[in-house]
């Protein structure tokens, strides 16, 4: 029975861990899918571009990872805005969003994974830094620095944004533009150039989101696909906009993997999410804690 | 216009022919590429189905198409029944799960639909990694008969049944295009409220749709276990079938049933070429690259631009490229 209640402690910790790495993955398109209606399947092979240059900088230069991530957001930034501008003229603009917009994501998130498995092999790429391989012991529980610090980035980085979008005139313009554009337009403001720095913000999570990744786990080109449907879940069961429901969303659905992989074995867990989805999108597709 | 019965008629020649011109061939590779080349022809054909002709996108064709050869392959295990009843089951199981996805998700926004079907193929996977009677994730080799009845080679049986498949896919959807149906479908891809409140019975059309679309793709993957003799969840499940099945049709034009045609069997010969000449990473690199241009500089695909050529006053919203030739300015949105 003890042994029992250990096995269940460590899954519980390790899911909430997992859940609050996963959530800065879930950010970025919980603010492109959920507040503009951007759809950008895309973003998982973004992050896995963010992992491989955390790779580069780490293996030739012995940058750390984090510190590489958050340099690299404000190239990503720019990425993003200019890959929103694109979007805006070729798709936006002609009201053709949905088919079209989705096969052009589509496209970047293959010739994105293409082309890192040309560049780099499919080989398992690590980094290396101080807090790879040590843990904190409390008692029973050991905690892995290398889950427990992107846990703690992906906390202070979702708060960040909460924070930003609450409190500052951008923020709330974008807030507007996920509401109701029309309006947003009638007081007078540019909805193109909002949703143009949000989604740039949203591609520059997916620098973080990388940088975490491949501290988490070593990383390969194509494993961005499995996490599109773990992102979507989460950002459908969070209800799609709102940044604390994603977070709690990525907890619950990470929790829930950690617990089948532990007590039905690992090779299970890769259909949780997608169950939750199916069961999401069924029984409630505003989410936990979306408006209805 | 050619009436139905006529087309139906030309299609089944020229099924006959190819298969004809199969017994000929003596190097059985052609005959391997050409199998390839058609099963992409019924792919992108089921995929326009639903993606061109009612505008729901399906990213899912690897699961449908794995859910075809896995049933195929666990019923041949089990009662060892001809191929052709097996293309048969795991059309009406895969109809049947289109039908189900449909339901579950197409009343919500289309959006939806897509991120299912994305999630339905992990779904599926993780389910025959963990299914030891077909294999599990090491693999299962599939005993085929080296000879078959009055084809010789079995080879040259399996082209014959995916001609079969591939003049089925294209008249049918031919024949909606034209029908009724393929009208209300038009109707709802283009304003989906409009057309409800015109009296068009949306969430019905729309269903038929996906249980066709889904059907096929299923029945295109039951000979291919036959075909690749061994079988194995991480290369059955890949993404190529999936990024094949929706560049082919818009990269072709997805307003009619050419549209996939022309891109199948461009794309898929320009990949059995590349993968000879290069490699198979480069072919789906060029095939990505080519998706996002096509949908980006050529949206209505390569019938578009043929018809922008021949000097049709070309829509002005509808290609780019001629829109740089219409001096007035769009109302912007």
């Amino acid at each position: 029975m003890a042994q029992f209640a250990n096995l269940l402690l460590d899954a519980l910790v390790s899911g909430i861990l997992v859940g609050g790495f996963y959530a800065a993955m879930a950010v970025g398109i919980s603010i492109a899918f959920g507040m503009l209606g951007i759809s950008n399947i895309a973003h998982p092979a973004v992050i896995l571009l963010g992992s491989f240059i955390a790779y580069l900088l780490n293996t030739n230069f012995g940058w750390d990872p984090m510190l590489v991530g958050m340099l690299a957001a404000v190239p990503f930034y720019y990425l993003g805005t200019a890959l929103y501008t694109g979007y805006e003229v070729a798709f936006e603009r002609r009201g053709a969003e949905l088919i079209r917009g989705l096969a052009f994501f589509f496209g970047l998130l293959f010739i994105t994974e293409v082309g890192l498995q040309l560049a780099f092999g499919v080989d398992y790429r690590l980094v290396g830094a101080a807090y790879i391989g040590p843990t904190l012991d409390f008692g029973p529980l050991s905690l892995p620095l290398r889950m427990l610090l992107p846990f703690l980035g992906s906390i202070v980085l979702l708060a960040g944004l909460q924070l930003f979008f609450a409190t500052t005139f951008m923020g709330r313009a974008i807030m507007a533009v996920a509401q109701d554009k029309l309006a947003l337009q009638l007081m007078g403001a540019a909805p193109t150039r909002i949703k143009r720095i949000a989604f740039g913000i949203s591609t520059a999570t997916a620098a973080l989101a990388g940088a975490f990744l491949i501290i988490v786990q070593p990383v390969e080109p194509s494993m961005g696909r499995d996490y599109i449907g773990r992102i979507f879940a989460i950002c459908v069961l969070g209800g799609v906009g709102s940044l604390p429901g994603t977070f709690l969303a990525a907890v619950i659905v990470g929790v829930a993997e950690s617990i089948t992989a532990t007590f039905y074995g690992p090779s299970w867990s890769p259909a949780v999410a997608f169950g939750m989805l199916l069961v999401a999108l069924v029984v409630r597709p505003t989410g936990l804690f979306g408006r209805a | 216009m050619m009436s139905n019965p006529r087309f139906i008629v030309v299609a089944i020649l020229c099924g006959a022919f190819l298969t004809a011109a199969s017994l000929f061939v003596k190097n059985e590779y052609y005959v391997f590429t050409a199998y390839f080349v058609l099963q992409y022809v019924v792919l992108a054909t089921a995929w326009n189905i639903l993606g061109g002709y009612v505008g729901y996108v399906n990213f899912g064709t690897t699961a449908f198409l794995a859910i075809g050869l896995y049933s195929a392959v666990a019923i041949n295990k089990w009662l060892d029944f001809p191929i052709p009843v097996l293309i048969l089951i795991a059309g009406v199981l895969c109809g049947g799960i289109g039908l189900a996805m449909g339901y579950l998700t197409i009343r919500l926004r289309g959006i939806y639909f897509t991120i299912a079907t994305l999630a339905l193929s992990v779904v599926v996977q993780t389910l025959i990694t963990n299914w030891d009677y077909v294999g599990g994730s090491r693999g299962l080799y599939i005993m085929r008969p080296s000879e078959a009845p009055l084809f010789g080679s079995y080879v040259n049986y399996l082209f014959f049944l995916m001609v079969i498949l591939a003049v089925l896919s294209i008249v049918t959807a031919r024949v909606i295009e034209k029908s009724n149906f393929g009208l209300g479908l038009a109707a709802v891809r283009d304003d989906e409220t409009a057309a409800a409140a015109a009296g068009v019975p949306t969430l019905r059309l729309k269903l038929i749709a996906a249980t066709i679309s889904g059907a096929f793709m299923g029945m295109a993957g039951a000979p291919l276990p036959f075909y690749l003799t061994y079988v194995e969840p991480s290369s059955s499940f890949s993404l190529a079938y999936t990024v094949n099945s929706v560049a082919m049709p818009l990269v072709g034009g997805t307003a009619s049933w050419m549209g996939p045609v022309i891109g199948a069997v461009l794309l898929g010969s320009m990949q059995q070429a590349m993968t000879v000449l290069i490699s198979s990473s480069v072919n789906l690199l060029v095939v990505g690259v080519l998706l996002v241009l096509f949908v980006v500089a050529a949206p209505n695909g390569i019938l578009g631009l043929l018809q922008t050529f021949r000097g049709r006053k070309p829509k002005a919203d509808a290609n780019p490229i001629a829109n740089l030739l219409v001096p007035e300015k769009q109302s912007r949105r």
